[in-house]
């Protein structure tokens, strides 16, 4: 690699205070951790992306494609202040948040994919990215925009969030801001999770980070096929 | 009246559909109901639809004219049959009486909604256009408002607290994971939905004291039965399984105008009928399906119906009573809670469950040695209900 080229294709970083991780209680009763995972990850999150490129329900598809180049463009030096949580089951990947910083002021959300569907998986993520970004970056706002009538509803419509002008970084509907006020409004009804982990469940979190079989994922995501009577 | 037997049963997953029309749910429905009878060239007479707002839901009218031909039963007659979310119970009641009287013989009954097609607030408010316009309506009542409404007064009445509520939940949703056909495949617990300090964000408020977990989801689906005569059943050699009692009671439409609003005469009255017209009592029956469109309904149209003293309906739900494997259970199938609530399926869909369990035929949540059923199905808020008594003749 010719260093004096990469030196100008990589882009700066701001040094960012690392987000502490959290257990979020689901409605089975299982415990979810959510933290902060870096570079090394992101071949292992692509193994559980790759599958959802192919599904077009609820829009898994430009989700998928968009995250797994955003994280490839993160793991290979090619997107600026990037950040990336995990969240998992038991060791087992149950979803994937990112977003990047565009100033010190804006945060810019990128995506949520949720892999087990119907617990609130892709709500809690996106709220502890929201935690990450307010609360911890110290950012006035973040920027956001959906790509699936089910994101509108979660974000859009559950935090209040206001439009604003011009364009999001992703393209798409109009952007819409969550500024610092409407997080702290939100928090008590929207962000959950408990610090610190107890040390079991950590551990178990970062031995490994468990990716479900392809034909699992799908089945989380399209429903498992039923054995009707 | 002629005995009528219920020669075969069909349905389709309830879910949230992506492809189809309603139509197409109906037929496949009803397809699977004429296979299971054997019916093969024996001629269906008439075709009831239980539909509550296909024009509203999808755009399209006239259904059941549009079902017989994609059935290819012609020259059926066939009609939609429409009472709110006891649109399924009344086309069985239809059938049912078309049988009976000796009208027809062979009778083909269908009920489904496809709700999806349009977003949850949308669903809401159309659901919500059978309440009162002028007393209700136009005051923003929904359903799950009058639900709350009811289960704060219900509560305070008899002693029930949320906690009975999420044990409803979680019982149903645990069927409903035995029940392949049942929307809602997932497993609650107490603790992540009522008692750890951040439940709440799981499961948010909707009409206080009513949760999300409190609350059927909005689904598409589709049920079918076959009626006919038992001289009929008997040369298709399928298992008699007879509907033994109809009942039918109407309220009120406003629920402030009802004396006592914890009362839901309505229920109690088509129960009576129903189990009066059976020659049964509620002590007969080996497996319910009631109408839990909010888990509070479950406890207490199991009180109105007869099978518990009014405040211990919550009792018997603790003491494990309406379990699967306890003395009267209650929603095998998941009920409306975890199965869905497609609302002209539903009424249709109960009578399936009962008539599986009755045969034996119910897979892992088959109720033991089951003879006796019964099925509530709950119209508006409680003005207009259907109540069966369904029973294996030997």
């Amino acid at each position: 690699m010719d260093m004096e080229v990469e030196s100008y294709l990589r882009p700066p970083e701001i040094e960012k205070p690392p987000y502490p991780a959290k257990v979020v209680t689901l409605a089975t009763g299982g415990k979810m951790v959510v933290r902060q995972v870096d570079r090394d990850a992101v071949p292992t999150l692509l193994r559980a992306i790759k599958p959802t490129v192919e599904i077009a329900r609820d829009y898994y598809d430009v989700v998928g494609a968009r995250l797994y180049a955003e994280l490839i463009g993160w793991y290979r030096y090619r997107v600026r202040d990037e950040f990336c949580l995990v969240g998992q089951i038991d060791g087992l990947l149950v979803g994937i948040v990112n977003s990047r910083s565009y100033s010190p002021h804006t945060d810019i959300s990128l995506h949520t994919l949720a892999i087990e569907r119907g617990l609130r998986i892709g709500a809690h993520l996106f709220a502890s990215k929201m935690e990450y970004s307010i609360e911890y970056l110290g950012r006035d706002e973040v920027l956001i925009t959906a790509e699936s009538p089910i994101g509108f509803r979660r974000w859009m419509i559950e935090y209040g969030l206001e439009k604003r002008e011009g364009q999001h970084e992703l393209g798409g509907a109009t952007p819409y801001a969550l500024t610092r006020e409407m997080y702290f409004k939100n928090k008590a009804r929207l962000v959950a999770g408990e610090r610190p982990v107890p040390k079991e469940i950590m551990e178990i979190a970062e031995r490994e980070i468990k990716i479900a079989s392809e034909r699992d994922i799908r089945e989380k995501i399209l429903g498992a096929a039923r054995e009707i009577q | 009246m002629r005995p009528v037997v219920i020669a075969g049963v069909g349905m389709i997953p309830f879910e949230r559909t992506e492809e189809g029309g309603l139509v197409e749910m109906l037929a496949t429905a009803g397809l699977n109901a004429l296979v299971d009878a054997g019916v093969d060239d024996r001629p269906v007479d008439a075709v009831y639809l239980g539909n509550m707002a296909s024009g509203l839901f999808n755009h399209q009218e006239a259904v059941a004219s549009a079902l017989v031909d994609s059935l290819a039963l012609m020259p059926a007659a066939a009609e939609r049959v429409e009472n709110g979310p006891a649109s399924g119970g009344s086309a069985i009641k239809n059938g049912f009486l078309a049988v009976a009287s000796g009208f027809s013989d062979i009778v083909l009954v269908v009920g489904g909604e496809k709700m999806r097609e349009v977003i949850g607030p949308k669903a809401t408010d159309i659901v919500a256009t059978m309440t009162h316009p002028m007393a209700e309506y136009v005051y923003g009542v929904t359903l799950p408002a009058q639900a709350g409404m009811f289960a704060r007064l219900y509560m305070t009445k008899y002693g029930i607290t949320r906690h009975h509520l999420a044990q409803v939940a979680i019982k149903n949703q645990n069927n409903g994971l035995l029940n392949p056909y049942a929307h809602i495949q997932m497993k609650i617990t107490e603790e992540g939905i009522l008692t750890h300090p951040q439940a709440h964000i799981n499961n948010p408020v909707v009409a206080d004291p009513l949760y999300l977990y409190d609350c059927c989801p909005v689904s598409d689906g589709a049920a079918a039965v076959l009626l006919t005569t038992p001289e009929i059943a008997k040369a298709l050699k399928k298992p008699q399984v007879i509907i033994a009692g109809v009942g039918q009671a109407t309220d009120t439409h406003a629920l402030q105008e009802r004396e006592d609003p914890t009362d839901l005469k309505a229920v109690t009255l088509a129960a009576k009928k129903a189990f009066e017209m059976a020659g049964a009592q509620p002590k007969d029956i080996d497996v319910a399906e009631l109408h839990d469109a909010f888990t509070i309904l479950e406890i207490a149209e199991s009180e109105h119906a007869g099978f518990f003293k009014k405040g211990e309906g919550a009792q018997a739900l603790d003491a494990g009573v309406t379990q699967i494997g306890g003395k009267l259970p209650i929603n095998p199938s998941g009920g409306l809670k975890a199965r869905g609530h497609p609302v002209g399926a539903t009424g249709v869909a109960q009578i399936v469950e009962l008539v599986w369990q009755l045969r034996g035929t119910a897979g892992k949540r088959q109720v033991k040695e089951a003879q006796t059923g019964f099925s509530l199905n709950f119209g508006g808020f409680g003005n207009n209900v259907l109540a069966f008594v369904v029973r294996r003749e030997a």
